[in-house]
């Protein structure tokens, strides 16, 4: 097995003898009605303000048009603009900017009409066209990026300070036996991850996949059992100081509804793996992560949650399974203001069946174990915050924002869709 | 006080009887049944820490425990078996004291054990053990000695892609234990009375089977039995007095003559 | 259409400064206070006869002007709060000229304070403005100095303007400024020390930014015959334009809002464009000084490098510009910076200019500008003063 504490060129081991840099956020104050850009920015849609009366795109977000004077919401946008200026602030007044001065940013004009003061890329020069990105800052909150198209991305600082690049990191996942996880395992490393730890509870029990992921050089299989409080604060002794990004796959999927004769005790275990054992992940990791928010180039930086949709809209032959994803997201809310005090990222990742024995009857599509691997990577690049994953649900997710009523009878007329 | 309880006090202090503890640690780690998973589980032991003489307890510390009543080693009673489910006082509230303080004898199957995973007590090996030990009396244990408890892990459960392989008694072997001689109870270092592939004989989990349906008891995951004389120990066997219940963890303690080592 | 009415008749006197210091611990009410009593000890009159009181302040919430009145013991007709930093004093001339003009006052103290710790600036800056709070702060750009960068650069693109040719401004002010018992930063500038200057914000630089301080600018805002009865040396309000939001059309700010209402104000003063004797713009930048120059019809914005260079903006040149050293040289008291200019034009047309009194002032031109919520500064107004 190799040795996943190796030195990689891209990561140098801290002087411990240092003091951690604390973390500090951007100025996260937004007005109410921004708040519609956190929630497009949160999902990775490039949704800007729009009146409803004339359709003109307007930046900032008033309250009316300043045209017409109608009602604004926000509608997808074109991505490009033009650079009209670029400087950096060298001696910003905040102190999250200062501590990361020179900060880079420009004044564009948006081929949709505004202007907008945005974070600038490096590559980006005055009079060029660039694409923009509305994403999340390190507070969590609504942003504006340029860089010329076709850019790298993570060659940009103020980029990779707002998302959570897996390079030189290392990794934490806590269930091996998910079927994520070994696409996700061989993503990461291949994504340049420093290491990844799965976690194996139960290792008594076989585990088919062992060797395959013992050939990955970087990655180390560990004991974990997120129900057992020993387990957890054994392996947080060891581990927990040095998690930047923890992807939490912990599942037990077991179908039924509320009527059948093992549904309690079946309910009572799937709750304690998805939702207690959340917490207890929550409660021994996440005050570390939070408190590293800012060491360094590398620092912790997202806590990835992977939850079944049914936990939004519950079908009735899934009831115990949905009850405990309901906890568990009501938990990541919680989690994710915990962690974000820290600027650590909570990501909620909604995934319908998957491709694995206990989804056989759902019929296809299923959400395969590479193409969730895929979208964790993408919302870790690109600093994502509510992924949904497959066509189930995305779905059920579109669904519910036009009319959860309407879905909540389709459920219980046994309809997925 | 009599005469005799008077002497064992005298013995136990260290003149001549010593207690063996035959029990695993009950730890959250310690391998328990598997079952298909389509039925409902057992629930895994937990120790769940309320507070350590710290903000949640300042002066004290104490735990809640959680565990299915078939976890680490624990004792099964008629009950927990549909053969077993009309018997009478056939519950660990229910059973009678009497049944909880009695003689073992000890099978010693270590060597076969060891080059077979699937090794299975036989009748003819107990007829040997009895040539070489005299009969097995009525309403005493029958301990099968694996020396299974020194593995850990993996290696403890034994599981493999068509379930799990540990020794255990064949069909036969408990049939004759419990019906020609009368045992109070069958026990073992492995996870069950039964070999791991025991749902495949006939009957299928023969153990289970015979002792429950003839109102007798089973002992599982016991260890230090090498430490036990083939005849002779007295074990000790009180599980929890709950409520119509079908066996729990407990504390096997056997009493044996001779110094401490 | 007829333009506004003149201000025949209506007078500004009593030029009042209240030092300024970087920090202190004092109140934004202990400046206005300081400022009140300058201004009745320069009137000869108890500030209670004062029945109007404007008040400029960014640091005097939760107060406005109406909780000044039972503070300060006086009870006037006519209260105004105008919180519009560098356009404070011109706005809150043109208010009072008016109120007094129709007789709903007769005596207006106008001031324009505030307070300054080391947390002030990051402080105010947090709940300036909720366009800033949305679409400014979270890019680093707290503070203006960002934001007229990106102008200054699409600016200096338009123009072909140099640092060398906002140099050349800010030099002579500082000299100007060397001159001015009150300014607070006294040093010498030359033309490398500022090209070589720190960075702050590339164009800008460390010699292009006022300093945020403490302190407080009033004057009063009266009738001739009432400045005459007490004697007091006073100038007349000839010209006055404002405007806000002034080009919602323009992608970056090129232009400030007087280009659109200078013809009214060079009309109102029956004079032509840059027939003054000195000239007061708001400096918070240089360029935005150069700016102005354009703007307020001093040349045309192509020629403006022509203009600078061939202009001398000491107080003995050629076009005195920023008397009293302006804002790089007194730094910026907050509200009292969009005060400054009227303060130093009282002075100069009342020949109370000291060391930098400027040779047969007669007409002074004093200009106003601030309030950047998001990528342009949104007021802009102007004034032009005459000696009696």
């Amino acid at each position: 097995m190799t040795d996943p504490s190796h030195t990689s060129p891209t990561r140098a081991r801290a002087n411990p003898l240092r003091r951690t840099r604390r973390p500090l956020l951007p100025p996260d104050a937004r007005s109410r009605a921004a708040h519609l850009l956190t929630a497009a920015a949160a999902r990775g849609r490039f949704d800007l303000p729009c009146c409803r009366g004339c359709g003109r795109f307007v930046w900032p977000i008033p309250e009316a048009c300043p045209d017409c004077l109608s009602e604004i919401a926000t509608a997808p946008a074109p991505r490009g603009a033009r650079v009209i200026s670029i400087t950096t602030a060298e001696m910003p007044a905040d102190t999250y900017f200062r501590e990361r001065a020179p900060w880079r940013v420009g004044l564009v004009t948006l081929d949709c009409g505004p202007q907008a003061i945005v974070h600038m890329h490096p590559d980006a020069v005055p009079g060029q066209d660039v694409r923009l990105t509305l994403m999340l800052d390190r507070a969590g909150q609504a942003v504006l990026h340029a860089a010329p198209k076709g850019a790298a991305m993570q060659a940009d600082p103020q980029y990779r300070e707002m998302t959570a690049d897996p390079a030189a990191r290392r990794v934490l996942i806590t269930d091996a036996r998910h079927l994520a996880a070994l696409p996700l395992a061989r993503a990461l490393i291949q994504a340049g991850a420093h290491s990844v730890h799965l976690g194996v509870p139960e290792a008594w029990k076989p585990l088919p996949t062992r060797a395959a992921f013992e050939a990955i050089a970087g990655v180390r299989l560990v004991d974990l059992d997120i129900t057992s409080d020993r387990s957890v604060t054994d392996l947080a002794a060891d581990l927990a100081g040095k998690v930047e990004i923890l992807v939490n796959t912990a599942d037990l999927p077991r179908p039924g509804g509320l009527l059948g004769p093992a549904a309690q005790v079946q309910a009572r275990e799937m709750s304690e793996v998805i939702a207690q054992g959340l917490m207890r992940l929550a409660r021994a990791f996440g005050p570390a992560m939070a408190g590293r928010g800012a060491d360094g180039p590398h620092g912790a930086a997202a806590w990835v949650n992977l939850l079944s949709v049914f936990g939004r809209a519950t079908p009735p032959g899934w009831a115990g399974y949905g009850a405990a994803h309901a906890a568990a997201l009501s938990l990541s809310q919680v989690l994710r203001a915990e962690l974000g005090a820290g600027g650590v990222r909570l990501v909620t990742v909604l995934t319908g069946p998957t491709d694995d024995d206990w989804f056989q009857t759902l019929g296809a599509p299923r959400v395969t174990g590479p193409a969730l691997a895929n979208a964790i990577l993408k919302a870790l690049r690109e600093g994502l915050e509510e992924v949904a994953v497959g066509d189930v649900a995305l779905d059920l997710i579109a669904r519910l924002e036009e009319n959860p009523k309407a879905v909540e009878r389709d459920l219980a007329r046994g309809s997925l869709s | 006080m009599t005469r005799v309880l008077e002497t064992l006090a005298r013995a136990l202090s260290g003149g001549g009887v010593r207690i063996v503890d035959l029990t695993q640690t009950l730890r959250d780690d310690f391998p328990t049944i598997v079952l298909p998973p389509e039925f409902a589980p057992s629930a895994p032991i937990r120790i769940e820490r309320v507070s350590h003489y710290d903000a949640a307890g300042p002066s004290w510390y104490w735990n809640n425990l959680s565990f299915g009543e078939h976890s680490g080693t624990h004792f099964d009673a008629p009950a927990h078996w549909f053969t077993g489910r009309d018997r009478p006082l056939g519950t660990v509230d229910t059973m009678p004291c009497a049944h909880m303080v009695a003689p073992a004898c000890v099978i010693d199957c270590s060597d076969g054990a060891a080059l077979d995973d699937d090794f299975l007590l036989t009748r003819p090996m107990i007829e040997a053990w009895e040539d070489r030990h005299g009969a097995i009396p009525a309403g005493s244990w029958v301990l099968m000695r694996t020396d299974w408890s020194a593995r850990s892990g993996a290696a403890y459960a034994g599981l493999r892609d068509d379930g799990a392989h540990t020794p255990g008694p064949d069909a036969e072997a408990i049939r004759h234990l419990v019906h020609a001689r009368g045992i109070l109870g069958f026990g073992t270092e492995t996870i069950g009375t039964d070999a791991g592939q025991g749902g495949h004989f006939e009957p299928p989990y023969p153990a289970h089977h015979y002792l429950h349906g003839a109102g007798r008891y089973g002992l599982q995951c016991l260890t230090n039995l090498h430490l036990l004389p083939p005849k002779g120990a007295m074990l000790m066997t009180a599980p929890l007095k709950v409520h119509e219940g079908s066996g729990s963890p407990l504390r096997v303690l056997a009493l044996v003559e001779g110094e401490d080592e | 259409m007829a333009g506004p009415r003149g201000y025949d008749g209506i007078v500004l006197a009593v030029p009042v400064t209240v030092p300024s210091v970087k920090n202190a611990p004092k109140s934004t009410q202990w400046w206005i206070g300081r400022a009140l009593a300058g201004l009745a000890q320069g009137s000869g009159l108890s500030h209670k006869v004062f029945d109007g009181l404007s008040v400029a302040s960014f640091s005097l919430a939760p107060d406005t002007t109406i909780g000044l009145t039972q503070h300060f013991g006086l009870s006037p007709r006519y209260i105004d709060f105008q919180p519009l930093g560098g356009m404070s004093g011109i706005a809150a001339l043109r208010r009072a000229a008016r109120a007094v003009q129709a007789g709903d006052a007769e005596i207006v103290a106008c001031i324009g304070a505030d307070a300054n710790g080391p947390q002030s600036f990051r402080r105010s800056l947090e709940n300036f403005s909720r366009s800033a709070q949305d679409a400014v702060y979270p890019y680093g750009a707290g503070g203006p100095n960002v934001n007229f960068s990106l102008i200054a650069q699409a600016f200096m693109a338009e123009t072909g303007l140099t640092r060398a040719d906002f140099g050349r401004i800010a030099v002579a002010q500082r000299g100007n400024g060397q001159l001015n018992p009150l300014a607070l930063i006294k040093g010498a500038l030359t033309l490398d020390a500022y090209l070589d200057a720190r960075p702050i914000a590339p164009p800008i630089h460390l010699f292009d930014c006022v300093m945020p301080c403490a302190g407080a600018e009033a004057f009063l805002v009266l009738r001739e015959e009432t400045a005459r009865a007490q004697g007091l040396p006073f100038v007349r309000l000839t010209a006055s334009i404002e405007r806000h939001n002034a080009f919602p059309a323009d992608t970056v700010m090129l232009r400030g809002g007087w280009a659109r209402d200078v013809d009214s104000l060079w009309a109102q003063a029956g004079v032509e464009p840059g027939a003054v004797d000195l000239v007061q713009t708001y400096d918070d930048y240089p360029f935005v000084s150069a700016m102005q120059f354009a703007d307020l019809g001093f040349c045309d914005r192509k020629d403006l490098a022509e203009f600078i260079h061939g202009h001398d903006f000491g107080v003995a040149g050629s076009l005195p510009h920023n008397t009293s050293g302006g804002q790089l040289s007194c730094g910026q008291a907050g509200c009292a910076g969009g005060y400054l200019g009227l303060v130093e034009s009282i002075r100069q047309l009342t020949g109370q200019a000291g060391a930098r009194q400027v040779a047969r002032a007669r007409r002074a031109l004093v200009s106003g500008f601030g309030m950047i919520v998001f990528d342009r500064g949104l007021g802009s107004g102007a004034a032009i003063l005459e000696a009696a």
